[in-house]
Order: C-alpha cells, then sequence, then structure tokens
C-alpha cells in the first residue's frame, strides 16, 4: 500500500547487514571482554577507586586497535569505518565495559575534522585517551552551549563543564570554545594539568562516571575548523548500537531465566504473560538493530541522510535499551533487584544512555525540522 | 559484504537480457494483454526462482524484484496480483510444494497469469487460531471425497475459480492427525457464496457452505491425513516474501497522515506533535526492519522476523489511521458510505481516513492473529517452551467444542 508522492524523498537504504569481517571484529572483542570483564568483575570494580578499567582498554586498543577503526591509515587508523566502530559498541554494551569508548568515537569523529593528525594517530593507537568537553546530555541537531572562554581572547582557558563522560582517564580535553573552534588541553594523567581540576562524580551508571571539569587559567591551543554537532552525531549514531548490543544482553538473560526458574509446577518461560512481552521486546530489538545499522552506514558513507538515520537510530534505541533493561529486571524478579545481580549494571546503564547525546525527545524534536514535521 | 546467492548458470545480467530480449520480441503496447503474460509465463520470466517449464527458470529468489521492475517499467500488464494475492502468494508455492506434475501443468499456468483467482478455505465459525479444530469434513466415495461444512471469512471467494480447502479425513485421529488438503472448484455444484458484510459497510469476504461437494481425488494436495503439515506451508507462505531494493520512506500508514499533518497546521498541539513523531520514528524503524529482512532474504539466510514485521505494520497501520482521524476534528467524524456492496480491490491509500481507520483493525487478525504471532516468536525464534495443552493426542470426536 502507497500513498501519494512521498515526502521527504527516500536515500538509498544500502547494506544492513554485517559483513563477514565485521563479525570477526565481534568475535574478537567478545572473546577479550568476556574473558577480561565479566559482569561480576565489572560489578566488583564499581565500588573501588578505579571505576575505569584501563588494562582492558589498553588491550581493546593495542591488540584489537578498536580506537582506530574510523582512521584512514594514512592517518594512523586502521581505515576501516564507522560500521566497525559500531560493532564494537555493540559488543561493549553487551557487557557494560567500563572503557571509554563512546568518549573516544566522539573526540575521534571531532578531531578527523581537524588537522590535529599527530593528536588523532596517537588516539587511534590507544596512546592517549581524549575526551571532548561538552555535557553529556547535549545531542545533535541544537547549539552547544560554550561555557569554557579564552581569557582576554589568549590561550588561557577559564570556565566549567560539567557533566562530561569518559573524562576521568581522559590525559587530553577537546574544549568548544566558540561555534567553530576548540581548545586543545593538556589534562595530565592523574587528575589535572595546569589550571584544570577534574571531579568525578558519583553517577547513576557506576559503569561510566561522569566528571566535572574546571578550567581556572589552563593552558591551550586553539584549533579551527572543528565541527562538534557532528562529533555528537556520529557519537548518537554509534551509541545506537551499543544500545542494541544491551538490549539484546538483557533478553537473552531474561530468555535464560524464564527458561530455568520454575513456579506453580512449570517453567515461568511457559506462560503466556511473558512470553508476548518477550515477543514484543525481540520485535523491538529487530528494529533497533535496523535502525542503529542504518546509521552506521550512513556514517561510514558520509551520507547526507545521516541526521535523520541517527536521529531515528537514537530515538528509538534509547527506548528499546531502556525497555529491555526495565524488563529484565521485573521478569528477574527480586534476585533481579539485589546488588549481586547484573541486572541493575544494565538498568543504570540503559536509563543513563537515555539521556547520553540527546535524549529520545530532543531527537524527535530534531527530526520534526528535519523531515518537515513541524510543531 | 555478504552478496546474493545465485545459481552459477543464472545471474541478474542474465535475466535481465533475457526481459530485454522478451520485451523485443513482444511489444507490450501491441501485445494483447492475456497473450503477454502466457508467453512471460512460457518464458520462464513470471517467478524466475519457480522450476522450468513452470513460469521460472530455476533462479535465486532475490532476482525476482529486478525482473518485475523491468517489466513494469516497460509497461507490461499486470496479471492482478491484489486480486490474487492468496493464488499467488500461497496457492502457487504450495501447489509446487505438494503437487504432481499434471496439477502443476492443470493450475499454475492460469494462475500466475491472473485468469484464474484463488481463495483460501480455511477458517470456520469454529476453528480460527485453532485451525486444526476445523470440521468441515471430507468422506472418501471411490475416487472423490464428498464434502460438507462451513468456511468463513473467505476473502475473494466470489471472485475465484479455485479454492484451497483443508478438511477433516478422519475424524477419529487427534486434530492434527486426521486433516487432508484439495483444491476445490468453486464452480462445482453444492459450493455457495454468500457474501458478508464487515465493518467497513462492505463484503469483501464470505461465508462459503459446501454442501456434498464432490471433488475428485487428484484434486488432493499431498497424502491423505498430511493436510495439517500442507496447510502449515501454505500458512508459513502467507508473509509475502518482501523483495529487496528500497521502500520508499513515509510508505504505509504514516504517508497519508504525514501529509495531512503537513497540510493542516491549524490542527497542530504539541500532544499529537509527539505522536506523530513517534509514529514517523516507528514506522522508519520498521521499514528498515523489512529491508533488511529483505537484505537477508536476499542473501540467502531467511530470517524469523517476517512474523515481527507483520505485527509491527498491523500495529502503525491502527495507530496512524487513529490519529489521522484525531487530526481531521469534525471531519474524523464522518464516514463515506455504509451501503453494503463489493469493494474494488484497490490501493488503500485512496482510501478515505475513516474508511482505513475501520479496515486496519483486520490488520491484526487476518493471516493470524497479533496474540498467535507473538506465540510464534516467543516458541519458534525465541524456543520459550509451549504452553501446557490439553487437545493434542484426543481424537478430535471427542474434543470439547
Ligand atoms: C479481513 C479478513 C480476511 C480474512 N480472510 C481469510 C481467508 O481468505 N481465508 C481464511 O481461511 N480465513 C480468513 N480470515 C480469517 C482469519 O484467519 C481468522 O479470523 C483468524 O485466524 C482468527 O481466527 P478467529 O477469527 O476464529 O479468532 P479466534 O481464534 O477465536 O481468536 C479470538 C481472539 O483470541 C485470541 N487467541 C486465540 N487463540 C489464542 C492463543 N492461543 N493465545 C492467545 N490468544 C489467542 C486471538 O488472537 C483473538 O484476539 C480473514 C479474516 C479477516 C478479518
Amino acid at each position: 500500500m502507497s500513498a501519494a508522492a512521498p515526502t521527504p524523498s527516500t536515500p538509498e537504504t544500502g547494506d544492513l547487514l554485517y559483513s563477514d569481517v565485521e563479525e570477526d571484529l565481534r568475535a574478537s572483542v567478545r572473546a577479550l571482554v568476556e574473558k577480561q570483564a565479566p559482569w561480576d568483575v565489572v560489578l566488583a570494580r564499581t565500588d573501588t577507586e578505579e571505576p575505569v578499567d584501563t588494562d582492558l582498554w589498553k588491550r581493546l586498543t593495542q591488540e584489537i586497535g578498536v580506537a582506530g577503526l574510523a582512521v584512514p591509515e594514512e592517518r594512523g587508523g586502521a581505515g576501516a569505518s564507522w560500521r566497525e566502530v559500531a560493532v564494537v559498541a555493540e559488543e561493549l554494551g553487551r557487557a557494560v565495559a567500563p572503557v571509554p569508548f563512546l568518549g573516544t568515537v566522539v573526540a575521534t569523529a571531532l578531531l578527523l575534522g581537524t588537522g590535529e593528525d599527530e593528536l588523532l594517530a596517537a588516539v587511534a593507537a590507544g596512546e592517549r585517551t581524549a575526551a571532548v568537553a561538552v555535557g553529556a546530555t547535549r545531542g545533535p541537531g541544537r547549539p552547544v552551549p560554550v561555557t569554557v572562554e579564552r581569557q582576554g581572547g589568549g590561550d588561557l582557558l577559564q570556565g566549567t563543564v560539567t557533566a562530561v563522560i569518559d573524562a576521568v582517564t581522559a590525559d587530553v580535553l577537546l574544549v568548544p570554545v566558540s561555534g567553530t573552534e576548540i581548545a586543545v588541553v593538556e589534562a595530565g594523567v592523574d587528575g589535572g594539568g595546569d589550571g584544570v581540576t577534574r571531579t568525578t562524580a558519583e553517577s547513576l551508571d557506576m559503569t561510566r562516571r561522569l566528571t566535572d571539569v574546571t578550567f581556572d587559567g589552563a593552558p591551550a591551543r586553539i584549533v579551527a575548523g572543528a565541527d562538534v554537532e557532528h562529533a555528537l552525531r556520529i557519537g548518537a549514531a554509534v551509541l545506537a548500537s551499543e544500545q542494541l548490543g544491551l538490549a539484546e544482553r538483557c533478553l537473552a538473560d531474561t530468555v535464560a531465566y524464564l527458561r530455568e526458574r520454575h513456579q506453580f509446577g512449570r517453567a515461568l518461560a511457559s506462560y503466556q504473560a511473558l512470553k508476548h512481552r518477550l515477543a514484543d521486546l525481540w520485535v523491538a530489538i529487530t528494529q533497533a538493530r535496523a535502525t542503529a545499522r542504518y546509521a552506521a552506514r550512513c556514517a561510514a558513507d558520509g551520507s547526507p541522510d545521516l541526521p535523520v538515520a541517527a536521529a531515528v537510530a537514537a530515538a528509538h534505541g534509547s527506548e528499546v535499551a531502556l525497555l529491555a533493561a526495565e524488563d529484565s529486571l521485573q521478569l528477574h524478579g527480586g534476585i533481579g533487584f539485589t546488588w549481586e545481580h547484573p541486572a541493575h549494571l544494565f538498568l543504570k546503564r540503559a536509563r543513563a544512555e537515555a539521556l547520553l547525546l540527546g535524549s529520545a525527545d530532543h531527537h524527535r524534536a530534531v527530526l520534526a525540522e528535519l523531515v518537515d514535521l513541524p510543531a | 559484504m555478504t552478496s546474493t546467492d545465485t545459481p552459477p548458470d543464472l545471474g541478474a545480467e542474465d535475466l535481465a537480457a533475457r526481459v530485454e530480449a522478451f520485451l523485443a520480441e513482444h511489444d507490450p503496447s501491441t501485445t494483447e494483454p492475456s497473450e503477454f503474460l502466457r508467453e512471460r509465463f512460457a518464458a520462464g520470466l513470471a517467478w524466475v526462482h519457480y522450476p522450468a517449464g513452470l513460469g521460472g527458470l530455476g533462479a535465486a529468489n532475490g532476482l525476482q524484484t529486478a525482473v518485475d521492475a523491468a517489466f513494469a517499467e516497460a509497461g507490461a500488464p499486470e496479471n492482478r496480483p491484489r486480486l490474487n494475492v492468496i493464488g499467488l502468494g500461497m496457492a502457487a508455492p504450495t501447489i509446487l510444494r505438494f503437487g504432481t506434475e499434471s496439477q502443476h501443468r492443470r493450475w499454475l499456468p492460469s494462475l500466475w497469469t491472473g485468469e484464474d483467482i484463488w481463495c483460501q478455505l480455511f477458517s470456520e465459525p469454529g476453528a480460527g487460531s485453532d485451525l486444526a479444530g476445523l470440521a468441515t469434513s471430507a468422506v472418501r466415495d471411490g475416487d472423490e471425497w464428498v464434502v460438507n461444512g462451513q468456511k468463513v471469512w473467505t476473502s475473494m471467494a466470489h471472485h475465484a475459480r479455485w479454492g484451497i480447502l483443508v478438511a477433516r479425513t478422519d475424524p477419529s485421529a487427534p486434530k492434527h492427525r486426521g486433516l487432508s488438503y484439495f483444491v476445490v472448484d468453486m464452480q462445482a455444484p453444492g459450493v455457495e457464496v454468500r457474501g458478508l458484510r464487515q465493518i467497513t459497510g462492505e463484503a469483501e469476504f464470505n461465508e462459503v457452505f459446501l454442501t456434498d461437494v464432490r471433488i475428485p481425488d487428484d484434486q488432493r494436495l499431498g497424502e491423505v491425513g498430511q493436510g495439517w503439515a500442507v496447510a502449515q506451508y501454505t500458512l508459513m507462505n502467507e508473509r509475502v516474501a518482501i523483495g529487496g531494493g528500497t521502500l520508499p520512506r513515509e510508505s504505509g500508514a504514516v504517508g497519508p497522515l504525514a501529509a495531512r499533518w503537513r497540510e493542516h497546521p491549524e490542527a497542530h498541539t504539541p500532544g499529537l506533535h509527539d505522536r506523530m513523531l513517534r509514529l514517523w520514528v516507528q514506522t522508519e524503524a520498521a521499514r528498515l526492519t523489512a529491508e533488511r529482512l529483505g537484505q537477508q532474504q536476499a542473501a540467502g539466510q531467511p530470517g524469523p522476523e517476517g512474523s515481527g514485521v507483520k505485527i509491527t505494520y498491523a500495529r502503525l497501520n491502527q495507530e496512524c489511521s487513529s490519529l489521522e482521524l484525531e487530526l481531521r476534528g469534525e471531519d474524523g467524524l464522518r464516514y463515506p458510505d455504509y451501503t453494503e456492496r463489493r469493494p474494488e480491490v484497490e490501493d488503500y491509500g485512496r482510501r478515505d481516513a475513516a474508511w482505513r481507520y475501520l479496515r486496519f483493525r483486520a490488520n491484526s487478525i487476518e493471516g493470524g492473529t497479533s496474540e498467535i504471532l507473538r506465540n510464534v516468536v516467543a516458541e519458534r525464534v525465541l524456543g520459550l517452551p509451549a504452553e501446557a495443552r490439553a487437545d493434542k493426542d484426543v481424537p478430535w470426536k471427542d474434543l470439547p467444542r
């Protein structure tokens, strides 16, 4: 059934499947993460002073090269694309892995548009970790407020950015100081470089903690031609894949539990009320996969439809991941409410992710303009 | 990259060349349509994945879309695909799979060309979701079967020349084991088709009364007692395979809704805007999901996503048309015409919004209800256990009804 001439026009969809290379990459990441960061290890780390698994990050970046996938070979990367990045995000989401991958994705997208090739190559190689100092809830399609300024227009920074993700272990911060310029700030390894104070906040998502950053006369190098909005859009597109991985994990865990758990003399998985709930979740996840793959392929190919694709994937992915995590906890009953069960790790990650890089509502509002459905 | 699985001997280029050669020889603008269609069937360009001699060339399934597109572009006549959805989508694959050679030759050509429309005589007043509980009986009499019973909700029966029929041939066997599958001549004595009025006012489907209808045994598909397996195969094909290629954005029920939204800014409120955007996002997600499924099928990895796609489209059709009525305000209270008549089989997008709102209620019932499809997803995709049931091993005649 088709309507009259559809508005807006339809871009080519492209390949939404996984290539063999992507499946191989997935297998390597999964094997490493399952070995090094099973959920109980992830949970135990949340009670320590070292919320980021720097050792896992080192192996992911140096053995598998996850930070350089979208960087061309001639600029020090692996010359793959955002599609492969998205597959890694799925696996890290499945494991709620406490590594600064998402922040690295946004920083890489930002650096790719500049001439900062030395830094880009170092980030791609995992030798350095960069974070973009933008509040975590900022999404593409709306101007990013500039809260840090150059003292007297010079090279020293003044101001504060709250709720930055993946800045806990970052040794370089990329700080928007105008619509088109960023300041590159050496942040030191432990806490702060000159004039930089970082405070790690107690965070709803214990596996991805927020940092409030204050600059008080911090020396910086100013770089022009930086497109922060594009970087956030790439971040949102990749985040949708992380949400997909998380949602799939929640569904798989719940299916396994309900098959095994018996009440009233039969497996809980044989009750239709629960079967239908899981069937609906499965349907939603198939859609999250399609939208996340489309966003990744648009990012990879530089498609002009990326703004729409990312907004759709992010709006849909946020809701599906949250539903999966909430249903998972509910269907585990009391055990799911205990600290010693992984359900809360996924719940907290999903709840936080639904705010990261723009909420579903944010993305729908942006979409309204993109596809001509005004308020 | 996953590539389309093609038999080594026949690729997309070969097919394109054959289509071109065919068109050169049979100009669609001067050839009589039914003649054109018969020739197209004979050339194996009807359904290219069917065997040679039966309208196909044994090519890969995924290649059909391009062939159809090439014929459409050349202005070739259509084979009444809307009117014959059941024939093309369900009867044909079943005949191909379970029919004898002479049955193939007897039914497939006129089915594909649209000369003969088919209908599906499965549902009964007492058996819908639980199809295996059906009561229509077929009793053997020499080389024939004598059939008695009532079918219901039979779409297209008033157009149909042939019907696919499931009937009970052994009432003392458990329900799934006592069924057989037949092709019934809708013009045979004892077949009575009565229009059944539906909530739109029209009579799109029918009741079909079967009174001492005699069906020759050579119109049986599959073995006696194997009817359930054959019927399952038919139902599996109900979700018409989604071809490759890009589906238009805003196709389906969201199209007229979005158009109305753009044309009537005075109707906008924040609450309606939020619903509009949510439905747009969900429709786009459903579109990409269907495309991904098409890509999987073309790559030879048939996914179980099909049931999910049907559940989703049913819901979106219903919610979009409902919101569209709300946007219409006072006009949302009007209805074009409740007069009882036989509807045109046409593009739903052209029908009135109120009509669509009503018609789409059936989307979650026809072709397997959304509840049953959720069972399918839960059991066949997620591997969850079936619910305990009491009707499996009891002779059908002893079951409560
Ligand atoms: C427009 C239209 C066209 C149709 N065309 C045809 C046709 O051409 N040929 C044909 O043979 N049939 C046709 N049908 C019939 C259709 O296949 C049946 O209506 C459908 O299978 C449901 O059966 P039922 O109506 O007996 O409902 P029931 O099976 O009685 O179901 C009633 C309700 O109970 C729910 N339910 C039933 N079983 C379960 C269960 N195990 N778990 C949870 N919920 C359950 C159902 O989902 C439904 O909501 C058509 C129907 C419509 C509406």
